[in-house]
């Protein structure tokens, strides 16, 4: 007999073994997949029957006729208190606000990254630690003090003065990720660069900026998720017509009198959602990486 | 008399309380090749930062081609500088990474180009121009960062421990080619290792350090041959010195020294030079510093100096070229370089001939140098 045959009949006890524990694992992972997509499945199929549909059939069931109608009233048409402009509005202002507040909050972050890690000055870990803190003071303890700050800074109830708050408030974690990725990088590659001749400014942009795609990608998807979903800034801060779409789609789902709209209600969230849900699908891949890059020395 | 290209005057350097740098006088001229060495910790590094402008001097002051060098900043003064890591920009390619400096300091695009293909030839880094470093194995990396300082055509290298991260081989076909940049250039050369080899090959002068303080500043064969104190002369060398202590006698025109050992009578040799620091019948306790090579097979040829004693044999390790023999004398592990035919077993006795002619002697408590 072959020592080939001698091994695979060797093998074999194992490899039954193992694709069962795969098989198993498989079923369990699907398992998850299934109840963490439920919610998902519901709100969609929801948001594409009729009314009478939803009130007849089942919570679970597939729409007999397809309506796209909740979601055309949804964007444009739903009721938030006495205008009835939909969400349309709302979600511009939304990217009004996340755009250039997740902008300026990176940009902010790789600064402070930089100089807090290759940059070494008297008590710059004491600052680190402070901005550090930041992370952690709830959302609650700002309310007050800010709302103050804003209106002594003429830009209360503004576009402007959300953008000022979240930008504030993502400085902590911007500063943070960009920290802990450049902290990896010896600094030699100042030396280096010094000797060369760039200065501070130069160095940052020819050599730490292009270094950084994987966690610019990864602080943006953090921003970007934390900016469009937040309420309490928004709620807080703005006032008619500066509102962001997560306030807008609580008053559409609260302020609705007489036959509650659920299909409605459905496409809105859905449209709320969509923007953060479309950042994690094309970036995806590259947050993960960017998570695990500052282990990894290139 | 020349103007030195690198003098470095009373230079101090504190970390708050602590002084990393001590009393540095180093003055090096056009075409010399100065290797700092010691252990990790004496602050070789940090004087090379410091001559590079990399961190501040406490006081003292350090010149480079006769102009002072305090408040000028690194890429004013001249320089150019090869690191441990390479340090070389990851997202630029190699061509990119050698002409960065030029494109900073705003040199023109044909002058760059020209400047990078003469450099990309002499080290023979041509076909790796468009790569990334992360393409590149230890050795290109090296490459690479030496034409980038190449390129610079500096008054001055400054080297870090450029070789540390490479592999045995590779570490001698480098500095090989280093020893060869430096004949070929004729540069002016400030090299930190923390390698005697390195340090012994590559120097024309060499600056052992030792807790931040000069513990003797000259060439390879000075330091070598007539170490200042204990431990330069156990610092250079590998295996390292035979440090023996010893009883001296100073009578006529010679001295007697006699070492004790732990069996047997205690060896008494004579060295008919005489050590310049005991008098004539003055009696003390020395420190003999014997290089393995200067202990050796009794040869028929002998010279006065060398005098024979049979010793027991502790460990035999034979290299091929030569074969180390210990043996124990004053208490001390002592080995001898042996031919290498030599055909001796542990717990066995043999003849070893001492050559005292090229003796170091030190007093033992400061360690400082006698003859």
């Amino acid at each position: 007999m072959t020592d080939a045959t001698y091994i695979d009949q060797q093998a074999n006890p194992h490899r039954f073994k193992n694709a069962l524990l795969r098989a198993g694992l498989y079923a369990m992972l699907v398992l998850f997949a299934l109840y963490y997509l439920m919610p998902l499945f519901v709100m969609v199929v929801t948001s594409l029957k009729s009314l009478d549909e939803i009130r007849t059939g089942s919570l679970l069931g597939l729409p007999r006729e397809i309506d796209v109608s909740a979601w055309g009233t949804a964007w444009s048409g739903a009721c938030t208190g006495i205008q009835c402009e939909g969400l349309q509005p709302y979600f511009w202002n939304s990217v009004l606000i996340a755009v250039p507040a997740v902008f300026i909050s990176t940009v902010l972050g790789a600064f402070n990254g930089y100089v807090i890690s290759q940059w070494r000055f008297k008590g710059s870990n004491i600052i680190f630690a402070l901005m550090l803190f930041g992370c952690f003071v709830p959302f609650q303890v700002v309310i007050l003090p800010m709302a103050i700050l804003l209106g002594k800074m003429g830009i209360a109830g503004s576009i402007t003065g959300l953008i000022f708050v979240h930008v504030i408030y993502g400085l902590g974690f911007t500063t943070l990720f960009f920290r802990n990725y450049y902290i990896s990088i010896p600094v030699e590659l100042v030396k280096a660069a010094l000797i060369d001749g760039a200065g501070f400014f130069r160095i940052f942009w020819s050599v730490f900026l292009p270094l950084s795609a994987p966690i610019v990608v990864v602080t943006v998807i953090w921003q970007f998720t934390q900016i469009w979903n937040d309420f309490l800034f928004g709620v807080s801060f703005s006032q008619a017509g500066t509102q962001p779409i997560t306030v807008a789609l609580n008053n559409i789902v609260n302020s609705t009198t007489g036959v509650k709209e659920y299909n409605v209600d459905m496409a809105a969230a859905i449209i709320a959602a969509l923007p953060t849900l479309l950042v994690y699908v094309v970036a995806g891949k590259y947050f993960i990486r960017g998570l695990t890059a500052g282990s990894v020395k290139g | 008399m020349t103007t030195p290209i690198l003098s470095i005057t009373n230079l101090y350097k504190n970390y708050g309380a602590t002084e990393v740098l001590k009393e540095i006088n180093v003055a090096i001229e056009p075409g010399e090749f100065l290797v700092l060495v010691g252990p990790s910790g004496c602050g070789k590094s940090t004087l090379l930062n410091c001559i590079a402008g990399l961190e501040a001097i406490t006081s003292g002051g350090i010149n480079i081609d006769g102009r002072g060098m305090v408040g000028v900043s690194p890429k004013d003064r001249d320089i150019a500088m090869v690191f441990q890591s390479y340090a070389l920009y990851p997202t630029m390619t190699v061509a990119k990474n050698v002409t960065f400096g030029m494109k900073v300091r705003g040199i023109d695009a044909a002058t760059q180009q020209s400047k990078l293909d003469e450099v990309a030839k002499l080290l023979q880094i041509e076909p790796l121009l468009n790569r990334k470093p992360g393409q590149l194995s230890g050795g290109q990396r090296q490459r690479v960062a030496m034409g980038r300082a190449l390129v610079r055509d500096p008054k001055l290298f400054l080297f870090d421990e450029p070789l540390s991260n490479l592999d045995a081989k590779l570490r001698v076909e480098m500095r090989t080619q280093i020893k060869k940049l430096h004949h070929t250039l004729n540069a002016s050369i400030v090299y930190v290792t923390h390698d005697q080899i390195e340090a012994m090959t590559l120097a024309t002068k060499i600056v052992v350090m030792k807790d931040g303080i000069i513990q003797q500043i000259g060439t390879p064969d000075e330091i070598y041959n007539n170490p200042a104190n204990m431990f330069v002369a156990s610092f250079m060398g590998s295996p390292s010195m035979n440090i023996i202590p010893a009883k001296a006698k100073a009578n006529g025109s010679g001295v007697k020294v006699i070492i004790e050992r732990a069996e047997g009578e205690p060896l008494k040799l004579r060295d008919a030079n005489g050590i310049s620091g005991i008098a004539n019948g003055e009696e003390r306790e020395i420190m003999i510093g014997l290089r393995p090579e200067n202990i050796t097979n009794p040869t028929a040829q002998a010279s006065a100096d060398v005098q024979v004693a049979n010793c027991k044999v502790d460990v035999v390790e034979p290299t091929g070229s030569d074969t180390f023999v210990t043996t124990h004398l004053g208490g001390k592990e002592i080995t001898a370089r042996m031919n290498a035919d030599t055909r001796v077993r542990p717990g066995e006795s043999m003849n070893f001939a001492f050559d005292l002619s090229k003796a170091s002697y030190f007093v033992p408590d400061t360690g400082e140098r006698l003859n």
